[in-house]
């Protein structure tokens, strides 16, 4: 039977002064010693409801951790509402509201995830154990959708290179490629071949290293909700969205650039790297500026950055490399 | 255009079918016409209970855009329905539906304009030239205007005969709108070909009424007949059946 989450009540939801004060009362608290219970040092409890909060640290300093502010531009996260039912997650349909309506039927436990291929540590663990070694943080980050539009998130996770480190790849792994969970009985969007399912998606090693990548299992202080890719997913925040692939169930560490759906459905639209880029423009579109959702009705288009406003971060994984060519 | 026998009368609150159209008819239809700009609007302003839209900019554009596609489908249906069903005097809502088509149309790219690409004239002309599905959807919505124009009775008599010559771009808007709708999908293009298999039911339709399909076909079906009849002289040397090629006198 499926067990329908219940949709969490708008006045269960941390208001953004809360939430904002939640975040400076635990930098504080981390400042003051005292974070060694929420902090790094502390392992990742993920409690199976959506929605439930989490214990999490946000550290002000970490420049990382804070969101790349670029002048002039409008940073403030988007709110739960928007973040929760305005999702592109073909498993649960095409349209922008299906997955907020049809993905509650997923059920998100037990969960496991396989590690394979060219890595000293493989096996099928169960999300528990394989969470288990990292502390979790907060991040917000611009997020932008090869649509044309963005919001900003505050997401909760570990990066990726930790789980990199803890299954330590061989020298013969180039990339590392992930899997979605397919299980058409919970996610009716894969009784349709709109896709090939299961949802693949990969990236280089050294992508996959850099700080900016993120592991997820967390929104706004709490349980990702199963619409934004419960229980885990991945966040490239200075790739377009579809690079993010939610609902993983298999990590997999390759020699060959891994296969992956976008690029595999529609090649001369989609590429491997699918990196933002305001000059290469998609085939039927400009990526030029994008739309930031919730913004006010009459506010303009903004101006897309370069790598997602990231381009100081990642910039150096693709010197000498000819983007339009590698889209 | 065939010959339809005229419904036997009915009478219905004791009015003419004049008077039905006028006074009860047309004004329901128009209210219709309007529920999608009340629904837009409700969901805008939280009126009647909806709520407002995620991204509004896309939800505006997309409902005013499928919405003049709609009534477009929708005048292409008035002639097989009026003839299948016998019910000539449906003509009489056919303008409507289109100057709502149009209406609808450039509402959708007016909140392209504003909303979307914020009146940004460089960018407009360059989705234009650039984007083939905006040069298409522009392309339609430029050849309803003179349909629009020339949609008034004293247009229709001026016009005469090249008003119904010039109103076959319908055909060509039709094609294009869904063409339109077909080209900016991302990958599931499920809906837009539905619409494309309803347009081309409603394309075969006219082609099978038309004439010119059994001068086509007749020679395929039936070349026997065909070349009986040619043989013998002063006979009709289409398919049995065949309507004749002008209305009788």
């Amino acid at each position: 039977m499926a067990i329908r989450i219940p949709r969490i009540a708008p006045s269960q939801i941390t208001p953004p002064e809360v939430f904002f004060n939640r975040r400076a009362f635990l930098a504080g608290a981390l400042a003051a010693g005292a974070g060694g219970a929420l902090g790094r040092a502390g392992a990742a409890v993920l409690p199976a409801a959506a929605g439930a909060p989490l214990k999490y640290s946000y550290d002000a300093a970490d420049s990382v951790g804070a969101l790349v502010h670029v002048p002039g531009q409008d940073e403030k996260p988007n709110t739960w509402e928007q973040i929760t039912h305005y999702n592109n997650y073909y498993e649960f349909g095409t349209g922008k509201s299906d997955p907020a309506e049809y993905a509650g039927q997923l059920q998100t436990r037990p969960w496991s995830v396989a590690v394979g291929g060219e890595a000293e540590v493989t096996g099928s663990f169960p999300l528990e154990t394989f969470l288990k070694p990292y502390a979790l943080e907060e991040r917000i980050y611009r997020f932008r959708c090869v649509e044309a539009w963005s919001m900003v998130i505050p997401w909760v996770g570990f990066p990726l290179a930790q789980v990199l480190k803890q299954f330590k790849p061989t020298s013969r792994a180039k990339y590392v490629a992930f899997e979605t969970l397919y299980r058409p009985s919970q996610m009716p969007g894969q009784r349709v071949p709109i896709l090939r399912w299961p949802y693949r998606e990969g990236l280089r090693i050294d992508e996959a290293m850099n700080p900016l990548a993120f592991m997820v299992v967390g929104l706004y202080g709490r349980v990702l909700p199963n619409q934004d890719g419960a229980p885990l997913r991945l966040i490239v925040p200075w790739k377009y969205g579809f690079k993010s692939i939610k609902a993983i169930v298999r990590i997999v560490f390759t020699e060959q650039q891994p296969e992956t759906t976008w690029s595999e459905a529609a090649p001369n639209e989609y590429g491997f790297y699918a990196n933002v880029n305001p000059h290469v423009p998609h085939p039927r579109w400009s990526q030029a500026t994008e739309r930031r959702i919730g913004a006010s009705l009459f506010h303009e288009r903004q101006p897309t950055l370069m790598f997602n406003g990231y381009a100081k971060e990642v910039a150096y994984l693709y010197k000498g490399m000819n983007l339009h060519e590698y889209f | 255009m065939p010959h339809i026998p005229p419904a036997p009368p009915k009478s219905f609150l004791g009015l003419s079918v004049d008077r039905r159209y006028r006074f009860i008819y047309k004004p329901l239809v128009f209210l219709a016409c309007l529920t999608p700009l009340a629904w837009m609007a409700g969901s805008l302003f939280g009126w009647f209970g909806l709520s407002a839209p995620v991204d509004t900019v896309k939800f505006l554009e997309l409902r005013c855009g499928k919405t003049a596609l709609n009534l477009i489908m929708l005048t292409l249906m008035v002639t097989p329905v009026r003839q299948l069903a016998r019910l000539p005097h449906l003509l009489r809502l056919r303008r409507m539906l289109g100057l709502f088509a149009f209406f609808y149309a450039a509402l959708h790219f007016t909140v392209y304009l504003v909303l979307d690409v914020d009146l940004d004239w460089r960018q407009v002309a360059a989705d234009i030239v650039k984007r083939p599905y905006i040069t298409v959807g522009f392309t339609a919505l430029v050849l309803l205007i003179p349909l629009a124009v020339t949609s008034t009775q004293g247009m229709m008599r001026r016009l005469g005969r090249r008003w119904s010559r010039l109103h076959r771009l319908i055909y060509l808007i039709a094609a294009l709108g869904v063409c339109h709708f077909y080209w900016q999908e991302k990958i599931d293009v499920r809906e837009p070909l539905v619409y494309a298999g309803v347009l081309l039911v409603l394309f075969g339709y006219r082609w099978v009424r038309s004439p010119g399909m059994w001068a086509v076909l007749a020679p395929v079906f039936a070349p026997n007949a065909a070349r009986r009849r040619t043989a013998a002289p002063g006979t009709d040397a289409r398919a049995p059946g065949a309507r004749p090629l002008r209305p009788p006198a």
